[in-house]
């Protein structure tokens, strides 16, 4: 099918792009890569009557280390942030995540700031970006604030945005060494939509790991980024082995909460967690 | 309905039009430039059967709306080899491994493909899979579409290759 008919709105800075949100923020979406929103676009799933195209606020793309947190523009495209020295050096766990996000010529196109403004429970870099306690820096006429995980991933393709406001940066901060991280998921094929998946961040002191240092988050568990704090508490302060990813596997597990439809059902999603959980705790335990 | 006045290079050749902004690049290749080598099969970026390079990298051409490739510069499945001359090495490539039964899919692994050559040497098969996922293919089960990306990087690059 084709798109319906819309104004199309090409702003080439955050001003400009803020005062057309204001203006039509209500009828209107905000088209960036358009790797998920050109899809609903053809189906007529969506049919805003405006269209602001944002590719060419070239202020929104960047990617940048101050006072050592990494500062993600909006704009980022996937296979920029993917090939960032940087990241790869510094917050691994995002390269690694960026790997099992669909394919390279959607991540050619598709940008940071999509994937998380557009929430979806399936997303990888929701989960990968929770994990590393990411803030999102969003902006509006009225002024700017910054949201946490919880406060942007409100629901299934429903962030917590303002339809006046504009995420305009992704900001992670330092993660204190050492650390190792890992990303594992599941799908029919590489690159679809994932039936089950899981980050993990683990911060190491001696033998142990950090109390506080232990990350767990779940996709395609809930109706966005999960996070199974009985797994964290079951792996902070103590070394971390077989027997303990295992633990760490099953609490993950019980704190899933997975659809069933026709592609899996709840509980092989479930036991699916607790797998990739497992797995992604040695992994994440030998990067240490 | 407004229109808008684009300019979009492909293949070479400047293509001026005036066209909705809701025209998919897709069917600006198709309907508005005449090249109907690039194929649509399920419009909404799983197939990648619409493949095509947007200034060197590999994009789905069902995703972009045209008004965005203004100024743009885009290469297609007939811009891979000259109209006289010899096919290139990957589209070779494919015709001797029997990478193609019914050629529907092809134009799309080609674009997705060719920028990559480079890269492949170094992968194990389930990595070089994990590359061609992007791309659905009905008839050949892949295997030989793997085959024929292995032949033309050694063409291309030698035994050993880059990397």
């Amino acid at each position: 099918m084709k798109p319906a008919p819309f104004d199309y709105l090409a702003p080439t800075s955050v001003e400009e792009t803020l005062e057309l949100l204001a203006a039509r923020g209500e009828e209107g979406k905000l088209l960036a890569g358009g790797q998920s929103l050109v899809p609903m676009l053809n189906f007529r799933l969506a049919q805003p009557e405006a269209l602001i195209d944002i590719n060419h606020v070239a202020e929104l793309a960047y990617v940048a280390r101050r006072d050592g947190a990494l500062h993600i523009g909006a704009l980022t495209r996937h296979a920029e942030l993917e090939r960032s020295t940087l990241v790869a050096e510094h917050w691994p766990l995002l390269t690694e995540a960026l790997r099992w996000l669909a394919h390279p010529p959607i991540r050619n196109r598709g940008t940071v700031g999509g994937s998380v403004a557009h929430a979806d429970p399936a997303a990888e870099l929701p989960v990968a970006l929770t994990a590393l306690d990411a803030r999102f820096v969003v902006r509006s006429r009225r002024g700017q604030r910054s949201l946490a995980p919880d406060e942007m991933f409100v629901g299934p393709l429903q962030p917590g945005l303002e339809p006046d406001e504009l995420l305009v940066e992704i900001r992670v901060p330092a993660l204190a060494r050492p650390f190792g991280c890992a990303f594992v998921e599941q799908a029919r094929r590489h690159g679809d939509f994932a039936l089950g998946g899981v980050a993990v961040a683990l911060g190491r002191d001696g033998d142990r790991c950090r109390e506080d240092g232990a990350r767990v988050v779940l996709l395609g568990a809930g109706p966005g980024p999960r996070r199974a704090p009985e797994a964290e508490a079951l792996l902070a302060s103590r070394p971390v082995d077989e027997d303990a990813a295992r633990a760490a596997g099953e609490a993950a597990a019980r704190a899933a909460d997975p659809p069933t439809d026709p592609h899996a059902d709840a509980g092989y999603r479930r036991a699916l967690i607790a797998t990739l959980t497992r797995r992604a705790v040695l992994r994440a335990w030998e990067r240490t | 309905m407004s229109r808008i006045g684009v300019s979009i290079e492909i293949n070479g050749d400047v293509f001026e039009r005036e066209i909705e902004p809701r025209l998919l690049l897709s069917d600006f290749i198709r309907h508005e430039a005449g090249l109907t080598g690039t194929h649509v099969g399920c419009e909404h970026g799983v197939c990648g059967a619409c493949t095509v390079q947007l200034d060197g990298e590999p994009i789905r051409s069902c995703l972009m709306l045209a008004v965005q490739a203004n100024g743009r510069r885009l290469r297609t499945v007939e811009g891979l080899a000259a109209p006289d001359g010899p096919l290139h090495p990957l589209q070779q490539a494919f015709h001797e491994t029997h990478a193609l039964q019914c050629g529907f899919c092809t134009p799309g692994f080609l674009m997705a493909i060719e920028p990559l050559l480079p890269d492949v040497g170094g992968l194990d098969d389930r990595r070089l899979r994990e590359l061609l996922a992007g791309n659905l293919c009905r008839c050949t089960g892949y295997e030989s579409i793997v085959n024929a990306v292995r032949l033309a990087h050694e063409r291309l690059f030698g035994a050993g290759g880059p990397r």
